[in-house]
């Protein structure tokens, strides 16, 4: 069978399989388990409504256990045990990683990323959407800004390959210092400058994102406050950080977490540009170095990662929810 | 000195236009409410005085000084929203403070201004709460407050009680009244779509239409002597009844023969010996209907409805040709009126005749 047909098949029965298991599933509750019929209609009415809801997230309970907590609980046990996975060593990986000058370095460098690519995101997609607000061109500018949003992150880092290029007819960074006369560089082999390069593609990335939600956000101040303020002398700066900013500090609030979390979860950019080499090993990267070698470490790593994630996604899910409110 | 003066101001959205030919004078200390029909521009008027929409013709000055591209902090002017339009994330001492420090003011005066008006207004053990935290009524309050701690030459104030429930808006609409009356050399801008409101609070109302001023007169001027249909028919509810006839003698007295009924009604309005044979509309308020034996009378109708209200009565008499029905209010309770044949009259002094549309009073 040819793939596409296999790919056409799969969607069909995904699809129709979920609106047969409701539709069966349902039919099988109301008319056989508990009818709403006979002597005890009411009550049997009453027991399908509180067993109806089960029914449906059932599928959905069914495969986040099977693939997210599993997964998860595997990983903490296989995290425990050595290279081979026949021997258990308590926390052997974890001290081995914390005695690893490369795992510190990585974890250095993963808290630079957290810590600028969500800001500089973040303020550059705020700055965009104000900017672009009024223009009659700024629709354009928008979907121009969004656009890397849709690449890949690796096919994004292989644009920034040329971007970075040693040869001044190819890269735009040493075809700048060619025209001064300047030596030419390689950026991503930089010491610790080098992270920033990496950065820079990620942000090129979500400034998109930032803008899209901050913008719609904007929209949806009052009119009158900003009119208000105007009426009160408040000046452009003043209208914006005074009156415009707190008024969406909860959706810049959930836009910096949720970058932050996919921040610490990246790891196509470095491994397409540096393969982690050069000093910009990131947890994610230094983690796939382990795959395949030692699951032991690697899933070790793993768990960090999760660990610091946590916090910063609990919080991420109560600002949304307060936003919600 | 008249404070604010609008001159030949005009306002268009590109092609279109939707105000024309303002012409108005307003003096310190009054309180002129904008009232028409929704669409009419009181409200474009308003922010155009306030700043907040560019003037595209003529010229606005306050105080002699011209106003027109001068930018809404610098006219002296503070404004109340329909919708409060308050700062959510600042609390309700620093949302009356925000001007005075944007301004410049040093702490003890901003304090001081404050605090004497959080006074005024009962705010005072509000100061430190958000506004989620208050009801509609403290938020408009708040609004006023706002606007007092800037002391402002003009008020303006944009439909400001119509988001309150009903209660609400009585109890504040005098608290604006007191407010006018500790404020005397204040000049404030009102702009309403409720009646209620343009009475009770105006030194002159603005009836705006047509894409124009439509009659400028105290409350009682507009509402005795309209000149128009239109203003007859806008202020006074329910509105005032209009009847088809025919002019039959002119003189200091017109006197009118109805089309329906055949008799007549004498009006105090005068008119010119050539206007006999004109076809005229008379205007008589409902409250001004009285109940008449006499075989002279300017309406004759079945009663089809009555509202009894206990201090009034209503009565509704439906039109043959689905035209609006006239109504007469008459005073006290009347029962079993419904079906029976009424001929109604009014007083000559309360008789308004307009031709074409305009009072002959003011022809």
């Amino acid at each position: 069978m040819s793939p596409l047909l296999q790919g056409a098949l799969t969607i069909l029965v995904g699809v129709f399989g979920c609106v047969g298991y409701f539709y069966a599933a349902n039919l099988v509750l109301d008319k056989f388990i508990f009818p709403a019929k006979g002597p005890h209609t009411g009550r049997n009415i009453n027991r399908a409504n509180a067993v109806r809801p089960w029914l449906f997230l059932f599928p959905a309970i069914f495969a986040l256990s099977l693939y997210l907590v599993y997964p998860v609980i595997g990983s903490l046990i296989r995290s425990l045990h050595n290279r081979a996975g026949d021997e258990f060593i308590g926390l052997g990986n974890y001290a081995f990683l914390f005695s690893d000058p490369t795992f510190l370095t990585a974890l250095f460098n993963n808290a630079l990323w957290a810590l600028v690519v969500p800001a500089s995101a973040t303020f550059l997609g705020l700055v965009v959407a104000q900017l672009t607000d009024r223009l009659s061109w700024g629709n354009i500018a928008k979907s121009l800004i969004f656009m890397p949003m849709a690449i890949s992150f690796v096919g994004a880092s292989l644009i920034w390959k040329f971007v970075y290029a040693g040869d001044p007819d190819i890269g735009i960074i040493n075809a700048i210092r060619d025209n001064f006369g300047w030596e030419l560089v390689d950026p991503v082999q930089l010491p610790f400058w080098n992270n920033f390069f990496l950065m820079a593609i990620l942000i090129w990335i979500q400034t998109g994102f930032a803008m899209v939600i901050l913008s719609a956000a904007l929209r949806g101040i009052p009119e009158e406050t900003v009119e208000a303020a105007i009426i009160d002398g408040a000046g452009p700066l003043q209208l914006f950080f005074k009156i415009k900013v707190p008024q969406i500090m909860g959706t810049i609030v959930v836009v910096w977490t949720t970058i932050t979390i996919l921040v610490l979860k990246v790891f196509d950019i470095v491994y397409t540009m540096t393969g982690g080499n050069f000093g910009t090993d990131i947890l994610p990267s230094y983690m796939m170095s382990f795959m395949f070698r030692d699951d032991g470490r690697a899933t070790a790593v793993a768990v960090v990662i999760m660990i610091v994630v946590l916090p910063v996604m609990i919080w991420n899910i109560r600002q949304a929810r307060q936003e919600m409110r | 000195m008249a404070e604010l003066v609008l001159k030949d101001v005009a306002k268009s959205y590109g092609e279109v236009n939707v105000l024309n030919n303002i012409n108005l004078e307003i003096e310190t200390g009054e309180l002129i409410v904008f009232v028409g029909p929704s669409g009419c521009g009181k409200s474009t008027l308003l922010r155009m005085v306030a700043g907040l929409e560019k003037i595209t013709g003529g010229d606005f000055s306050i105080d002699g000084e011209r106003m027109n591209d001068v930018p809404p902090a610098q006219r002296g002017i503070a404004m109340v929203f329909q919708t409060y339009a308050l700062y959510p994330h600042m609390t309700v001492r620093e949302n009356m403070a925000f001007a005075l420090k944007i301004a410049g003011q040093s702490k003890d005066e901003i304090n001081q201004a404050v605090t004497a008006a959080a006074d005024k207004l009962q705010l005072t053990e509000y100061l430190d709460r958000l506004p989620k935290a208050l009801s509609g009524g403290q938020r408009q309050r708040v609004a006023i407050g706002r606007a007092i701690v800037r002391d402002p030459k003009v008020y303006l104030f944009d439909e400001p009680l119509s988001n309150l429930d009903a209660a609400l808006r009585v109890a504040t609409r005098i608290e604006i009244a007191q407010l006018k009356e500790q404020m005397p050399d204040s000049t404030m801008i009102y702009v309403t779509h409720d009646q209620v409101e343009a009475m009770t609070l105006a030194t002159r109302i603005v009836v705006l239409a047509n894409k124009g001023i439509a009659q400028v007169g105290t409350p009682l001027e507009l509402y005795e002597r309209p000149n128009s249909e239109f203003v007859a028919k806008f202020i006074g509810s329910p509105q005032m009844n209009l009847l088809d006839g025919e002019i039959v003698e002119a003189g200091e007295k017109t006197v009118v023969k109805t089309a329906q009924g055949g008799g007549t009604i004498t009006s105090d309005y005068p008119s010119r010996p050539d206007d006999v044979g004109v076809k005229v509309s008379v205007g008589v308020r409902p409250e001004d209907m009285v109940q008449t034996e006499a075989s002279d009378f300017a309406f004759e109708g079945t009663v089809s409805i009555t509202e009894a209200l206990g201090e009034v009565t209503l009565m509704y008499f439906n039109q043959p040709d689905g035209a609006e029905p006239v109504i007469a209010k008459l005073p006290g309770v009347h029962s079993n009126l419904r079906g029976q044949s009424l001929r109604l009259s009014a007083p000559s002094n309360k008789v308004h005749v307009f031709r074409d549309g305009v009072s002959l009073h003011y022809q």
